[in-house]
């Protein structure tokens, strides 16, 4: 009975490393930059909003801004409403396909948390004394390397 | 130590020791609840809705908690044959499971003005649903086998299985891209939260934790009186057969 647990347990192991790769959530900047994704694939790309890349049209909805994982940078063009959180600097995920020019036309955006939590007076103090700057890679990791 | 598993012995230990689980749990949920919705201090990008996250957290570790105990006792259950590990691994699984869906429930809540989603299918949040689907195929199970001892192992064995998803989901967030953040306490650095957020979240869940005993302590006296209850009427259908 024991080694039929092992057995299962291993197996499920198994099936995990395989799907590995399909269970990535979203590809940074650089690895859709490495991967030469087709221009009709879905996919989600994940990133840091690039600072001052915001640009928001007259015509109200549409928006234009860059991901950057501080390597590599892609632009996208968004239409619709973002989520509140949404702001330069901070993690973002976008879903949708490149177009012709390598352009990015996201279908839908969520902002990303980070996992710092701490109360308003401490981040100014933190950011006043130059130890942390919002955003910056000491406070977001960006995805690592796939072998 | 055998001597407290002995289910008569621990039935009056149980008796004595739940209304202090009790009073213990209520103290520290108060008393984390009050610290971490009136004295402590919002978010500074979040604002005032990372305040789940005091229900959210203790919520999770205690689903991933419960399955852990579940699995140990189960492994218990099967190494020893000991009647009383099977009984506290029953008397477990409806305390993860709902556990397990508060945790859900409150971080979509948080999800949907954080993210702009109330859910997506990342590593993390899927892999806590399959918690949810694991409890839920341990109670089905449990309830399907009418032989106790053969229902006893049979579950045993689907705990320990499922148990290899407890790693997955502490580190679906390290291992793969998720929505979900990695984590801010549970790391190899030091903590990412501030000590005026960590102590109401620690209080709460050691409340939960507290709460999880006493209500343990409640099921698995429970299952002991049923347990005897169906033994007597064995006994006595078998006397009136002889």
């Amino acid at each position: 009975m024991i080694g039929a647990m092992a057995l299962l347990g291993s197996a499920v192991g198994l099936v995990l490393f395989a799907v590995r790769d399909t269970l990535v959530y979203f590809y940074s900047p650089t690895e859709v930059a490495q991967k030469h994704l087709p221009p009709d694939r879905n996919f989600r790309i994940g990133g840091l909003v690039e600072e001052g890349s915001l640009v928001r049209h007259p015509d109200g909805t549409n928006i234009d801004f860059a991901v950057t994982d501080l390597q590599t940078r892609i632009m996208v063009r968004y239409t619709g409403l973002l989520p509140d959180l949404f702001r330069e600097g901070k993690g973002v995920v976008a879903e949708g396909k490149l177009d012709s020019d390598g352009k990015f036309i996201a279908s839908s955006v969520l902002a990303k948390h980070d996992e710092n939590y701490m109360p308003p007076e401490v981040a100014d103090a933190l950011k006043k004394s130059g130890q942390w700057v919002e955003g910056e890679p000491t406070h977001y990791d960006p995805p690592r390397e796939k072998e | 130590m055998w001597r407290f598993a002995n289910p008569a012995i621990f039935y009056d230990l149980a008796a004595k020791a739940s209304p202090w689980a009790a009073g213990i749990s209520l103290l520290l949920l108060g008393l984390g609840a009050y610290l971490g919705l009136f004295l402590s201090p919002p978010d500074y990008y979040q604002g005032e809705i990372m305040r789940i996250m005091y229900v959210h957290v203790p919520a999770a570790w205690m689903a991933m908690f419960c399955y852990g105990a579940m699995a140990i006792s189960s492994g218990s259950g099967l190494i020893w044959n000991h009647p009383l590990a099977y009984v506290a691994a029953k008397a477990t699984a409806p305390i993860g499971l709902v556990f397990t869906a508060i945790a859900l429930v409150t971080g979509s809540i948080w999800g949907k003005p954080t993210w702009g989603t109330w859910w997506s299918w990342d590593a993390r949040m899927t892999s806590v649903l399959i918690l949810l689907f694991m409890y839920l195929g341990y109670i089905a199970l449990w309830n399907a086998i009418e032989e106790p001892v053969r229902a006893a192992k049979t579950t045993a064995i689907l705990a320990l299985v499922g148990a290899v998803n407890l790693p997955i989901i502490k580190f679906s967030v390290d291992w793969w891209n998720t929505l979900h953040q990695p984590a801010s306490l549970m790391r190899a650095d030091a903590p990412a939260i501030h000590a005026s957020m960590l102590v109401p979240l620690l209080l709460m869940a050691l409340g939960f934790t507290a709460f999880y005993v006493w209500l343990l302590l409640l099921r698995m006296r429970g299952e002991i009186l049923a347990r005897r209850v169906r033994g007597l009427r064995l006994a006595r259908v078998q006397a009136g057969q002889n």
